[in-house]
């Protein structure tokens, strides 16, 4: 590559049908430049407004952006056995609430996308149906070793997180810093794990996403303060368990 | 793809390829022009082909991710890089003249000499943290100096973004550097403490001073791993006339503990900056290293030393600054002062690393003044210096934190901003001039230093009811006499 045209992607990972937060941080990515977006799963489960979150993925998807599915979405049409008890109560919950064209576009949308040198994809690549988190560097190392993509995406965890494998098939790890952009370097391959839109588990309530300049090969990772308090009585309001709404407070 | 040829004439990207100006282990130099820039050039490749060290390729990539984000007159310019998947190169401004490595055969250097070159560099290490960027590999020969004698770091394939992924951290069983001047603590792995390059530092501070390096040239780990309980011989031992001072310098960078150095680079060239205000402590009267028993406490002990949470550089930075207080001890008034005072106190209260400096101003007229006057003006300068001291004891600060300067001028606002400027302050605090009569005539210190200062600015005014007091104190003569 190198010659490429610059195109600023905007990358968001676990929506989790949190309206508050994926609003804003539409709206930050706008604000960013953003000309195409995706969407790396989990568009619904935990939040309130899985209606609004699907039919919003479906209007960006017309749009041109690439949406993937993530575990809670393929759980809408195929019930999983290996989710907690409040993952499952949301995910009736909002079986009940999705119209069947919605359902279908869930359970339609890819496990992976390639996109020139990238791969697009929810959790682990090296079997994405398993839905395995990548928590450290030789879970990072079995997803990179599965691709010849120089960059995968995923979320999943919900913890940003950035790995990259030299030429020498050597690993590091990074936790990466708001705002400062980091050039994903040709001469190794790298998995960008981003942060949760809906939910994030890193301490920080804030609604993480990610952009990516395809000609710099700059990453940078973003955070935005959105309504939390609003999402959490949303969830509450609608008798979901409450540890889903406080968790948003904490960001844990 | 192809990767372009490198050889004198050939064009990659913009840059015309002159001359090969070095061949080094892991990267090659190449002098470059570009019709755009006026400024001279090099352009560094690294050696990548099979069978080449791969702490080439990964220390390239650090210095292709680092270089490009430094500023200042402390490093070189970059003017570009290029990645591994065409031809990977980055192109540097070309800093004129040696490294420091040129002058080892002076060695020993005098110590006034050898006290400005590491004030310089310690100046230039300060303005790297702050960059968050740690050395690492400083040393003399990753040492120059520009025509107007800043010092300028180079060769940063071993550093540390502390904002960026380190793709040395795990890329190597060993710790990688230059041997003689590696931290003890980078033995450990540890790599994100700033303090390490000041432990560097001062190995270069001890060998330019005494001519021998004082943990010896050992390669090996095992002989670079005495240094995580063996202090080297104490510089006095070796030179008789060895400056207390400067040895209570050294040996504070060479401390084994990190948290035992001094806390910034800025505040290791403040004290290089002021030699005869360093606070001496046993570390400078020492003629031997410390007792067997001591070290073989430190060396079967090591396994007892907490472990640290991983470092901030930017809030470790944060945790130590220069503030400076400037006071008026003429015009000033005991209200403003004890203000001053609480304020200096609160910012010094939440920050144990944080020195002071209180400075004060001898206006000295714009004509020149005779001997007689001078004697005089000699005078004024100590009883300034005693009322800054005085006027600092309620704080009770540690002499190692506490400095004062009396500083002679004709602008009081220049003075200070010179001051907060050359070393390094980060935050100046200053009472407003409450005398409106003066204020008028001779217009605000506060207000020029607060506009003008590189570094945040805290005004200070006493509360409402202290000024009204102080008013109706200054319109009664009898009052004069009860201030000091």
């Amino acid at each position: 590559m190198g010659a490429e045209e610059s195109v600023r992607l905007a990358l968001f990972a676990d929506i989790h049908a949190n309206r508050q937060a994926f609003s804003a941080c539409l709206e930050a990515a706008r604000t960013r430049g953003a000309e195409r977006i995706i969407c790396l799963g989990d568009i619904v489960g935990y939040g309130a407004d899985p209606e609004w979150a699907v039919d919003t993925v479906m209007g960006l998807v017309d749009d041109g952006a690439i949406a993937l599915r993530g575990n809670h979405d393929n759980a809408i049409g195929t019930p999983s056995e290996s989710m907690n008890a409040e993952a499952t109560a949301a995910i009736e919950w909002t079986r009940g609430r999705l119209s069947a064209p919605q359902r279908r576009f869930l359970a339609e949308l890819p496990l992976t996308q390639r996109e020139d040198d990238r791969l697009y994809v929810h959790a682990d690549a090296s079997s994405p149906a398993r839905w395995r988190y990548i928590r450290d560097t030789p879970d990072a190392a079995r997803s990179i070793e599965a691709t010849d993509a120089h960059v995968t995406f995923c979320g999943h965890i919900h913890r940003p997180a950035l790995y990259s494998m030299s030429s020498a098939a050597k690993m590091t790890s990074f936790i990466p810093t708001t705002d400062v952009p980091v050039q994903l370097l040709g001469g190794r391959r790298w998995l960008a794990v981003i942060g949760s839109v809906g939910q994030p588990r890193d301490g920080n309530p804030a609604a993480a996403f990610a952009m990516l300049d395809t000609a710099s090969r700059e990453i940078t990772y973003c955070r935005v303060p959105y309504d939390v308090e609003t999402a959490a009585e949303r969830i509450r309001a609608n008798g979901l368990p409450h540890w889903l709404a406080d968790r948003l407070l904490g960001g844990r | 793809m192809a990767r372009p040829a490198i050889e004198p004439g050939a064009q990659l990207d913009g840059f015309t390829i002159g001359a090969r100006v070095h061949q080094g282990g892991m990267a090659t130099l190449w002098s470059v022009t570009h019709p755009g820039i006026n400024v001279p050039l090099l352009m560094k490749v690294p050696k990548v082909s099979e069978g080449e060290d791969p702490a080439a390729i990964v220390s390239f990539e650090m210095e292709q991710m680092i270089v490009p984000r430094l500023a200042g007159p402390h490093v070189p310019l970059c003017f570009g890089s290029g990645d591994f998947d065409r031809q990977p190169y980055v192109v540097i401004e070309r800093i004129p003249g040696k490294t420091l490595y040129a002058r080892l055969g002076d060695l020993p250097l005098s110590y006034e000499e050898a006290r400005g070159i590491a004030g310089k560099i310690a100046t230039a290490l300060a303005d790297l943290h702050r960059q968050n960027v740690i050395h690492h590999d400083i040393k003399p020969s990753s040492i120059m100096f520009r025509d107007s004698g800043e010092a300028v770091l180079i060769d940063f394939g071993l550093s540390h973004h502390n904002q960026l992924p380190d793709l040395l951290q795990e890329e190597f069983r060993l710790p990688y550097g230059t041997a003689p001047y590696m931290a003890p603590e980078r033995l450990l792995g540890v790599r994100d403490d700033p303090r390490s390059d000041l432990f560097s530092l001062g190995v270069l501070l001890y060998f330019f001073t005494t001519g021998v390096r004082p943990f010896g040239e050992s390669e090996t780990l095992r002989g670079m791993k005495r240094r995580l309980w063996r202090d080297p011989t104490p510089p006095r031992q070796l030179k008789g006339d060895y400056p207390p001072w400067l040895q209570e310098i050294v040996l504070r960078c060479l401390e084994i503990e990190p948290v035992w150095r001094h806390p910034t680079a800025s505040q290791l060239a403040f004290e290089l900056a002021h030699p005869d205000q360093v606070k001496l402590t046993a570390r400078s009267e020492r003629l031997r290293r410390d007792p067997i028993t001591t070290v073989w406490r430190r060396r079967f002990n090591r396994g007892l030393t907490l472990p640290k949470p991983k470092s901030d550089v930017a809030a470790q930075l944060a945790s130590g600054p220069i503030v400076a207080v400037a006071l008026d001890t003429e015009e000033g008034s005991g209200p403003l002062h004890e203000c001053l005072r609480a304020t200096a106190e609160q910012l010094l209260s939440t920050l144990p690393s944080a020195r002071l400096a209180c400075i004060n101003v001898l206006k000295l007229g714009r004509i020149t003044i005779d001997r007689t006057l001078d004697e005089e003006g000699n005078n004024k300068h100590i009883d300034r210096l005693v009322a800054l001291r005085h006027w600092a004891s309620p704080l009770k600060l540690d002499e190692s934190r506490l400095t004062v300067h009396v500083l002679e001028a004709v602008d009081p606002a220049s003075a200070i901003l010179e001051f907060t400027r050359i070393n390094q302050v980060d935050h100046i605090v200053i009472g407003a001039r409450q005398n409106s009569m003066l204020r008028a005539f001779l217009g605000s210190v506060s207000a020029r230093v607060a506009a003008e200062a590189v570094c945040t600015v805290t005004v200070v005014r006493p509360p409402r009811s202290a000024m009204a007091q102080e008013g109706k104190a200054r319109a009664s003569p009898s009052s004069q006499a009860a201030r000091t």
